[in-house]
């Protein structure tokens, strides 16, 4: 078992790996116009990286705030109260995780600028020639509401399972010894809910410090247009990678922080039976305000952009491309077997370090998880630099394996951390007692874990499977030929600026990435709660 | 099936010579695949890897997969992308064709030995000598196909033409507040700024770069596109933006793409000075090709008459060939234009230099 996973672990951490090999590579002929690494990374220290580094962290900071107010809010009503709607927001608030944040910010921009339907029509109604207090939404700020909207669910979708799956005894305590429900939530729920909420916040952080294509949309620069310019620009693959590693440093630190942090406390509730929370029935003003909160949520983070979709496929007209059969094929393809092996390697590497309780192993993991902070394009010139090394680079125009073991490594996170939040919430007592009874590792896994942790396994699969469908630089990088993806479709598109022709297939992977999602979060709100 | 069977009782024991049947079908399998008569019926292959993103290529490919028969194999991305790959990929590299879009990655691909040399009269009739890489003894390593140029946009309300006629104007006080571009980062602008630095040298550009900063009407976002609307929508007064695109918007038949054109005003810039600078796309033979007569075949097709006409008609560039006729009503309305006389080695050269100043004036 554990040279199994000593296996998975090496393999998944080659490319990252594989990031030190430019430093080992001698610069070719053309140095002699290029400053070299040191230069490179002096000049933009001194112009702009300082910028860069204030903007990401003010970006960082604004979508933390919006995700946690968006997501904790939404989980806590939907998981707690009985009110109008609820069973359709409960599965409904994750839809806007089929979206893609590149195309959310074009809807965005294109909802709410100048030209754009609000004002325009904000404008008639007010009758005045300009909306001087209108902030333009191509801005830090717009990014950050974008973002927020794009990026709740994963903070919705992990809160609400840690407070689905939270004992009632708990909040029965708190009620005897006189807790109201917002001290109980603050006191009680919200801490136990932590690494849950760490880790869904995690997740969406740091997607945005790897986004490349949305932030440059709203003109914002963070700290991967400094990634991309030293590369690009300046031609420099060292640089580059030196900035990507100093990235990926940062995002181990905030890790180790919280880990230290949490590392006396326990998350597992003791106690022989769980009994689920009943949701608490809201009637009249309160009702209608819980249901106000999750609409408008649901209307400006999904509703709005589909419409908005919809209306620019309705002016385009609906003109199919013949090669879009194979472009969801292959994107619906590589996304379902990329979840599947993703979960798969998620659940060993989380086992071999709650079994062995290694600490090493933990921080193994740790690392492999933060492959999720580098952009997808850094992380390919890794891959690239080891297939380079070992010349089997040719593979990639071959066969698409290439692509899904990038992917792996990219989304090991999402799985990652779902999975070891299911984990975590299971007490190493439970394990203890199945041992005592006779029972193998293996079979305390199938028979006692797995139905515990379904809905955890549901959740990673989910997150990986849209992730992909979404998933462009790599992509880009790495594809076999003639192997277009959706994502890559509408790249060209944008990259054409046919921006209203991009629409459709926008739409169809919105589409695409909203059927599981529905039907994975139906499944998740049917399981038998335990 | 208790018995065990050993090699040598397989011989006498379980009817014929199994194993050796297996072998004698793989032997015959094995002759009749390597047989010339199996090979001349595989239908021959190019392996292109293109920079180019545009749909109207799709027509392009087609047609010459159904001359020639020969099936085309595309990866595309952006150049970086294409380059990065390429160069990681080494000597196995399957690339028959490499097209990109932009002369200082053009520039780089050479650098970076990427391109092959190859001798091809057809190509070197047609292409004009300054469209491309120089001529060595082995033959030419790339070759332009289309060029596009950088131009003035303004909105005709706001702004006298006689006041953004030039690059250099744009980054005068009378333009303060009036200014949109794309980011500076992009390839199309690290050009025109490379091009600028041969023309004029490292500190006035700079002095220009920091003019332009100063006369911005809002951050430089979007596309160039986006900046052909921003002009319109009255956002700023004046923009530079790609041809092609002004172009396409020119052309269309839409109402509200024809309400935004009569809104503006468009310049040749440097007409009367250095010229319009222009950008260059197009490609060569891949160094490890492993097609490479099917290479030069559709680079010949690329500089043939009916292709040139496509990059004319279909994606609104110019045709690199002289002597084809331009049947688009667009740029027949934008006419002739000097154009700039700048390397392509230059725009390479300097993009590093270009980056740097933009950095230093802070043209983000």
């Amino acid at each position: 078992m554990h040279r199994v996973v000593a296996l998975i672990a090496l393999l998944l951490s080659l490319p990252l790996l594989g990031l030190f090999i430019p430093f080992f590579q001698t610069q070719d002929g053309s140095a002699a116009v290029d400053l070299g690494a040191q230069g490179t990374l002096l000049h933009l220290w001194k112009f702009v990286l300082g910028d860069y580094l204030v903007s990401t962290f003010v970006l960082l900071t604004g979508v933390g705030v919006g995700i946690f107010i968006l997501g904790v809010g939404n989980a806590w009503l939907v998981a707690n109260y009985q009110f109008p709607g609820k069973r359709i927001f409960e599965w409904a608030l994750i839809l806007p995780l089929a979206i893609p944040t590149y195309v959310m910010a074009y809807l965005f921009v294109d909802v709410l600028q100048f030209s754009g339907p609000l004002q325009t029509l904000l404008r008639q109604v007010l009758g005045v020639e300009t909306l001087w207090f209108f902030p333009d939404p191509r801005s830090l700020g717009g990014a950050m509401w974008s973002f927020s909207f794009c990026l709740y669910p994963y903070v919705y979708l992990i809160a609400r399972t840690a407070f689905l799956d939270r004992s009632a005894r708990l909040s029965e305590a708190a009620e005897t010894l006189g807790y109201s429900g917002m001290q109980a939530f603050y006191r009680l729920v919200l801490p136990m809910a932590r690494p849950a909420i760490f880790a869904g916040m995690a997740l969406a952080l740091m997607e945005v410090l790897a986004d490349y294509g949305a932030v440059s949309y709203f003109g914002v620069e963070t700290f991967a247009t400094g990634i991309f310019k030293a590369w690009l620009s300046f031609s420099d693959r060292l640089a580059a990678v030196q900035l990507s590693l100093g990235l990926l440093v940062f995002v181990g630190f905030i890790f180790y922080i919280e880990q230290s942090n949490r590392a006396r406390l326990r998350y597992a509730s003791s106690g022989v039976i769980q009994r689920a929370v009943l949701p608490k029935t809201l009637l009249g003003r309160r009702a209608f305000w819980a249901f106000a909160c999750c609409g408008l949520t649901l209307l400006c983070a999904f509703i709005v952009p589909a419409l908005a979709l919809l209306k620019l496929l309705w002016q385009q007209g609906l003109s199919i491309d013949v090669r879009y059969a194979k472009w969801l094929t292959n994107s619906f393809w590589l996304a379902c077997v990329t979840a599947l092996i993703s979960v798969a390697c998620a659940v060993a590497l989380a086992y071999a370090a709650r079994l062995t309780k290694s600490r090493t192993l933990v921080w193994v993991n740790r690392l492999l998880g933060l492959g999720y902070a580098l952009p997808g394009a850094v992380l390919s010139v890794g891959i690239l630099s080891l297939l380079g090394l070992v010349e089997a680079a040719w593979i990639m125009s071959a066969t698409s394996l290439v692509l899904i073991y990038a992917y792996l490594i990219r989304f090991l996170s999402s799985s990652l951390q779902s999975v070891e939040t299911g984990l975590s919430r299971i007490t190493p007592s439970m394990d203890g007692t199945a041992a005592l009874l006779g029972a193998t590792p293996f079979q305390t896994m199938r028979d006692i874990h797995f139905p515990l942790l379904k809905r955890s396994l549901l959740t990673a699969g989910l997150f990986v499977f849209v992730d992909v469908m979404k998933e462009l630089p790599a992509t880009l990088l790495l594809r076999p030929f003639n192997f277009d993806t959706l994502a890559v479709a509408t790249y060209q598109l944008a990259a054409d600026e046919r921006l209203a022709e991009l629409a459709l297939p926008s739409l169809t992977i919105v589409l695409a990435g909203l059927v599981p999602v529905i039907v994975l979060s139906r499944a998740m709100s049917a399981s038998k709660r335990y | 099936m208790s018995s065990k069977i050993s090699p040598k009782s397989a011989v006498t024991h379980r009817g014929a010579n199994r194993p050796l049947r297996g072998l004698r079908r793989l032997l015959v399998f094995a002759a009749v695949a390597c047989s010339p008569l199996v090979w001349a019926a595989k239908p021959a292959e190019l392996n292109l890897y293109s920079a180019r993103h545009y749909q109207t290529d799709e027509a392009l490919y087609n047609d010459f997969t159904k001359s020639t028969g020969i099936k085309i194999n595309r990866i595309e991305a952006s150049d970086n992308a294409l380059i990065e790959r390429l160069k990681s990929e080494g000597a196995k590299s399957p690339a028959d064709v490499i097209l990109l879009v932009d002369a200082a990655r053009l520039w780089r691909a050479e650098t970076d030995g990427l391109f092959q040399p190859i001798k091809s009269e057809y190509l070197d009739a047609r292409i004009p000598a300054n469209l491309r890489s120089q001529v060595l003894p082995e033959g030419v390593k790339w070759f332009g196909f289309s060029t596009r140029a950088r131009v003035i946009v303004y909105n005709k309300a706001r702004i006298q033409a006689s006041d953004v006629d030039t690059y250099e104007k744009l980054a005068e006080p009378q333009n303060k507040g009036q200014v949109c571009t794309r980011s500076g980062s992009h390839p199309y602008m690290l050009s025109l700024v490379g091009a600028m630095i041969d023309r004029v040298g490292v500190p006035a550009t700079e002095v220009w770069a920091r003019g332009m900063v100063a006369n911005m009407a809002r951050a430089p976002r979007g596309g160039d596109t986006d900046q052909i609307t921003a002009v319109a929508s009255g956002e700023c007064g004046v923009a530079l933006t790609n041809s092609y695109y002004f172009v396409r918007m020119l052309r269309s038949k839409k109402a509200e793409d024809q309400a935004l054109i009569a809104k503006l005003g468009f310049i040749w810039p440097n007409q009367q000075t250095s010229g319009t600078h222009i950008n260059i796309a197009g490609g060569g033979v891949a160094k490890n090709a492993p097609h490479p007569e099917a290479a030069k075949k559709f680079l010949e097709y690329l500089a043939s008459d009916a292709a040139q006409a496509y990059f004319a008609d279909g994606n609104n560039e110019w045709p690199v060939v002289t002597s084809v006729k331009v049947e688009n009503e667009g740029l027949a309305k934008l006419g002739d234009f000097k154009v700039e006389n700048v390397s392509v080695a230059a725009m390479g050269r300097n993009q590093v230099e270009a980056q740097k100043i933009l950095d230093r004036a802070r043209f983000k």
